[in-house]
């Protein structure tokens, strides 16, 4: 029997989420009647402030949207650029951008896993306080998530807002020492990455099969960073300048953000998403790895989230080693671009999911229009599609503790990045 | 007791903020010195809480910012400002020349759903700040120094000379001189590590001003590069376009290109 009270619940920040949100719920009579994930970050209105300004300043502008994932923002914009010049980069700044890629998501994945989600799933407050009792785990994943911030480091000089990105390529390259040293670091770290993803698969994650439609990039040859076209696992197959034929935007009264849908319906972008869509292609070692553990993909557990992280790290970590193996100084780290007028379409895997760029840019290479859509307005619809079931599942008459904990547990589960979004997360349980 | 610190986000990227999770086991030890009372990406939730030492991240943008940052100084012996948005209003200040208001219709569909002020301003725009660290974003040799002088008694070093020193120092070839680059380290803040000119390409002041810019003859300069008043103009609206120096130059250029 269900206990019906009545019950107000305000937690005034979601704690452990990049951004500002908060989560509203109205139960009556045992069924929610209202549930929303409200986003209070101000928007910074960037799409407004790139129209005018050349297309030399849009890496650096766009990396400022996000402070977690500033690659993944400069690898959607310098393929939309190249693609309205009719640029064509080398192979060289192609693995670049790859290992580029890798670094963001070790550090940011490596982030996630330790600092955000972790505490959830062993009982903390904060990795701060995990430390105390598990310091071997912590300090494994800060030592990862450095090793990632090293390597963006070493094409952008900084992993916050690194300045190394232009369009056609980078503007410089790393001497092959410094790389050489980068290769032995990455080797030496293997073993803990691989023990990384035997450990977060033996956590007791909840078990929540759940209906959910996922969406990544897919390239032919290679697990999917920059290039590739947008599939789903409902047959979508398109081009990226196909997306808004498919995807439709629209604002909410409840978030600063734009939500986003898939012919009318929430849908998955990020980790788990790819490792469903694109398991493949993982290298043989990491699907060797993942095998000795119970878990098996593609998995309808949301929680595998939190596995699918890990496996990238494994799989990221493995991708950088390659490329650092075969390095070499290339004569120019760019090609020279010719600006023309034009529109230019740019989608990459960040961390959280497909980053989509449009640009439309004149003669001399000036933005006249801009359109950005971010992994997490992208998966906004979908968290609230699983808050609601997943609190549902879980039993209303739970203690309202319960609640908000496991609510904002599925909300960090997808790592939700509000800066991004636009862009603290409060909690404000009515009862009736 | 040990000192209580917390870390506030306002409008911004949380970029600066890394600048505390980047440290590795750094972030254990820091947590050795001090107790974090309040971090929320950290997952720390005490936003009310009396604080020896607060760090601010992001602009004042919204009127719900504006009420909160007053609560933040009420309660905080010391407010150190941290980055581009808290202490020059950010990227974002652009909105602050144009029309706000318009510029939000343009990106999102509802405006009446998205309370917000006109302008995006830096914190000592509204309340009293103890120390302003300049950068985008900063890094965290500048967030640990400064919780070491501030809790520790010494008087902070104000870093305000120029990015070419740094150059000098670390025997960068000149970007300006040899590539004809409009490189703004002339009147940039040191702090970064001069890391675009160590790269080859030009400084964009994402440091904000240095002591005595002179931002009128490095304009000049740019002319003679060829730049047309626009480019130059957005040499200085840039990551610090609020900062008193680099906005009086930007305007002057703006306005001559509407000449």
């Amino acid at each position: 029997m269900s206990e019906r009270r009545d019950i107000s619940i305000n937690v005034p920040v979601l704690a452990r989420v990049e951004g500002e949100g908060a989560m509203e719920l109205e139960v009556r009579d045992g069924h929610i009647t209202d549930l929303k994930l409200r986003i209070f970050e101000p928007p910074r209105l960037f799409e407004k402030f790139l129209e005018g300004r050349s297309y030399s300043e849009v890496p650096d502008i766009v990396a400022r949207i996000c402070g977690i994932c500033p690659v993944a923002y400069q690898m959607s914009a310098a393929h939309a650029i190249e693609m309205v010049f009719g640029a064509k980069t080398t192979p060289w700044v192609r693995e670049m951008r790859r290992l580029f890629y890798c670094g963001e998501w070790i550090e940011s994945h490596a982030l996630h896993i330790h600092l955000l989600a972790l505490p959830d799933f062993l009982g903390y407050e904060s990795a701060i306080a995990m430390a105390a009792d598990h310091p071997e785990e912590v300090k494994r994943g800060l030592r990862l998530q450095e090793l990632g911030n090293s390597l963006v480091r070493l094409l952008g000089a900084r992993s916050v807002h690194p300045i190394g990105v232009r369009a056609g390529g980078f503007f410089h390259a790393p001497q092959a020492e410094q790389m050489r040293a980068k290769l032995e670091e990455c080797r030496a770290a293997l073993p803990e990455v691989e023990a990384l993803v035997r450990w977060v698969a033996a956590l007791d994650l909840p078990d929540d099969p759940q209906t959910f439609t996922s969406v990544a990039l897919r390239h032919p040859d290679e697990y999917a960073f920059n290039e590739g076209r947008i599939v789903s696992d409902d047959g979508l197959d398109i081009d990226i300048n196909e997306f808004h034929q498919h995807f439709q935007e629209s604002h909410i009264p409840h978030a600063n953000a734009l939500h986003c849908h898939l012919h009318g319906k929430p849908y998955l972008v990020g980790p788990l998403a790819r490792v469903n869509l694109n398991y493949a292609q993982l290298p043989e070692t990491v699907r060797a790895n993942l095998e000795q553990t119970p878990a098996h993909f593609p998995s309808n557990n949301m929680f595998h989230s939190a596995l699918a992280r890990a496996v990238e790290l494994h799989f990221a970590l493995l991708e950088a080693i390659r490329i650092l193996e075969g390095y070499s100084v290339p004569d120019s780290p760019y090609v020279e671009v010719t600006p023309r007028a034009g529109v230019g379409y740019g989608c990459t895997e960040a961390p959280r999911g497909i980053l989509w760029h449009r640009y439309e840019l004149d003669a001399q290479g000036r933005v006249v229009q801009a359109t950005i859509v971010p992994p997490t307005s992208q998966n906004q619809a979908r968290i609230e599609e699983d808050l609601h079931r997943s609190l549902e599942a879980m039993g209303l008459d739970k203690p309202d503790d319960e609640i908000r904990l496991r609510g904002e547990t599925v909300i960090r589960n997808y790592d939700p990045c509000i800066s991004c979004a636009t862009h603290f997360l409060k909690v404000d349980i009515k009862r009736e | 007791m040990k000192p209580r610190v917390a870390v506030h986000k306002f409008s911004s990227c949380d970029g600066c903020q890394l600048a505390f999770l980047n440290l590795g086991e750094g972030l254990l030890q820091l947590n050795e010195l001090v107790d974090i009372v309040h971090f929320a990406e950290a997952g720390y939730l005490d936003e009310d809480a009396k604080v020896d030492l607060a760090f601010v991240e992001g602009s004042i943008s919204t009127p719900h910012e504006l009420e909160r940052i007053k609560r933040v100084r009420a309660n905080s012996k010391y407010l150190v400002t941290i980055g581009a948005c808290a202490t020059a209003g950010g990227l974002q200040a652009l909105r602050n020349m144009a029309d706000g208001n318009a510029w939000l219709a343009g990106v999102y569909a509802g405006p009446e759903h998205v309370p917000f002020l006109p302008t995006s301003t830096a914190v000592a725009q509204n309340v009293r700040v103890d120390l302003e660290l300049w950068g985008c974003p900063v890094n965290s040799r500048q967030v640990v120094l400064a919780v070491r002088d501030l809790l520790f008694g010494v008087a902070p070093r104000d870093e305000t000379e120029k990015v070419c020193l740094e150059c000098k120092r670390k025997g960068n070839v000149c970007v300006m001189v040899t590539k004809n680059v409009p490189c703004m380290g002339p009147v940039t803040r040191t702090g970064c590590g001069a890391l675009c000119p160590s790269f080859g390409r030009d400084c964009y002041a994402c440091f904000g001003p240095a002591e005595a810019p002179e931002t009128a003859a490095l304009a000049r300069r740019f002319e003679g590069f060829g730049l047309l008043p626009e480019a130059i103009a957005h040499r200085f609206l840039f990551i610090n376009n609020g900062a008193p120096a680099f906005h009086a130059e930007g305007v002057r250029w703006q306005e001559k290109n509407h000449e």
